[in-house]
């Protein structure tokens, strides 16, 4: 039997239960590892179909044009659209979260101890907002010192800027 | 920055460090996932936008005080054998390694932390420590994530957390893990047990190598399968119990196997020894059963108590693409089964030959 791949003789061979369906793949030596197939945990035998494979659905990173038929419903952000998120149960952004939040609600039922979030939370998120919010400010005053031919003034704004800025980077 | 081959010229610490009370425990493992706010996810980005998402983490990542000196390569930029080289040494993802441009690695200069770019999420951070340390572990981790916060905006929701490509990881984005050696279980045909009760916890088990249960070298991996709705203490705290619990069991089956049956375990250890030292075409399968023995004799006092880790670095050594890193050439499967035993011969040259006397002692004891 040969490759599904390529024209070497599959040795490879793999039988996996993708929602409710039989799917098989035959693969090389070459093609198996380049595909990491030897490896049982980082691997789907979904990934494998949707991910190039002749005649296949299509690679998960392509498609980003394709418009739904369905209900339309599509994410303002990334594009990512309903029947996206069927074929490949993943998302686009994270945005798509909100979008999708019917969905969300459907697909995390049972799949965790919990629905909602009990742990860390980025104390950092907040910081960064409060940050990026004064940056805006002191621009805004910049402009105005400098239009007015505060000079003095303009240079004290433009070093704390600065300053934000470095602690950002 | 950190070359390559600097990088990989020594084992990590972690990786040789699995002794003490938790002898069946080789390593703790801490994977974090996250994602930028409102950056498309690495799989339905368009090449630009990958690009851009790197772009803003690289710097960020690569000035963090824990990765001064440290390795950092977008993964265009490595060889396949470099990139196989760093999935058997757990520092990147199978996953990760099928990726090239627009996806990178940067790596703590001595492997404590690695960091995967554009992997399924933007960010998946991992770190290792010997032996059963995974609060330790989430403790640099997180700390390591909270100091990048200050820089990255990461993707997050009040009541789904952190926000994943996948919602099998949303909440904590935490997978915690730990790598097993339980030859005892597996010798007094126990283990189908314990790793069933270990799953019906809520808990995921696979042989580390080999397909389904079945399991190489006797190595096994604990790990945590639900994300939501529990803090990361929690998820670590009943981790830690459980795999303690299995420590334990292993511990007890090896004392009774000592016990029970003392010429079955020392012909065993003898054999694995006569191969190992002998060998001059061994595979990969054959080698880890072996080397998986040779350990136990070193914990059970068979060898002396270094041999522990001489195996443990062994274990990797023995992998494919370390053995074409060490030839520098690309092996065919014949040329890696004789290089392997190459290998095995010159680093068991001084190992002496089984000490019985345990045998004896225990006798006495009895």
């Amino acid at each position: 039997m040969k490759c599904d791949f390529c024209d070497q003789k599959a040795t490879v061979f793999l039988t996996q239960l993708v929602e409710g369906q039989m799917k098989k793949v035959c693969l090389c030596e070459a093609c198996a590892k380049e595909r990491g197939v030897t490896d049982p945990t980082g691997f789907s035998l979904a990934d494998v179909l949707l991910g190039g494979l002749p005649g296949g659905a299509g690679s998960i990173t392509m498609s980003s044009s394709a418009v739904a038929p369905g209900n339309g419903k599509k994410c303002d952000t990334c594009g990512f659209t309903l029947d996206d998120l069927r074929r490949v149960r993943r998302f686009g952004c994270s945005d798509c979260y909100a979008t999708f939040s019917e969905e969300v609600n459907q697909m995390i039922r049972g799949m965790h101890k919990g629905v909602s979030h009990v742990g860390k939370v980025p104390e950092g998120l907040m910081a960064l907002q409060f940050r990026n919010q004064r940056i805006e400010e002191l621009r805004s005053r910049l402009e105005q010192a400098i239009s007015s031919e505060s000079y003095e003034e303009a240079a004290g704004i433009r070093d704390e800027i600065r300053n934000l800025d470095e602690v950002k980077g | 920055m950190m070359r390559f081959s600097t990088l990989v010229k020594h084992p990590a610490d972690w990786m040789t460090g699995g002794q003490g009370e938790h002898g069946a425990v080789l390593t703790s493992r801490i994977r974090l996932a996250r994602n930028l706010h409102r950056h498309p996810f690495p799989g339905w980005a368009k090449r630009d936008q990958r690009a851009a998402a790197l772009d803003l983490m690289r710097p960020a990542i690569e000035a963090l005080p824990a990765m001064k000196g440290g390795f950092s390569q977008e993964l265009g930029d490595l060889s396949s054998v470099q990139k196989q080289v760093l999935v058997e040494r757990h520092l990147i993802s199978r996953e990760h390694a099928a990726r090239g441009d627009g996806s990178a690695a940067v790596i703590e200069r001595r492997q404590t932390f690695s960091l995967m770019l554009n992997e399924e999420d933007h960010l998946r951070m991992q770190a290792i420590r010997p032996g059963l340390q995974l609060s330790a572990a989430f403790a640099a981790l997180s700390e390591l994530d909270t100091t990048l916060e200050n820089s990255l905006q990461f993707a997050f929701d009040p009541t789904l957390g952190y926000l994943t490509t996948c919602p099998t990881n949303l909440g904590t984005g935490l997978r915690a893990s730990a790598m097993l050696h339980l030859p005892g279980l597996v010798l007094s045909d126990q283990i189908g047990q314990v790793l069933q009760a270990v799953n019906k916890i809520g808990l995921a088990v696979r042989g580390l190598y080999g397909e389904g249960t079945e399991s190489l070298g006797n190595l096994y991996q604990i790990s945590n399968q639900s994300t939501l709705g529990e803090s990361e203490e929690t998820i670590i705290r009943r981790l830690e119990r459980v795999i303690s619990q299995v420590a334990n069991h292993e511990q007890n089956a090896r004392e009774k196997l000592l016990e029970d049956d003392p010429e079955m375990v020392a012909d065993k250890i003898g054999r694995a020894y006569g191969v190992l030292r002998y060998s001059h075409i061994i595979d990969s399968k054959e080698a880890l059963n072996h080397l998986s023995l040779l350990r136990l004799g070193g914990s059970l006092g068979f060898f002396s108590p270094e041999t522990v880790m001489l195996c443990d670095s062994l274990l990797m050594d023995i992998q494919p693409a370390h053995l074409q890193l060490h030839s520098g050439q690309k092996l065919s499967p014949e040329e890696r089964d004789s290089i392997r035993a190459e290998i095995l011969r010159s680093r068991l040259l001084s190992l002496e030959s089984p000490d019985s006397g345990i045998l004896s002692k225990e006798e006495k004891n009895l």
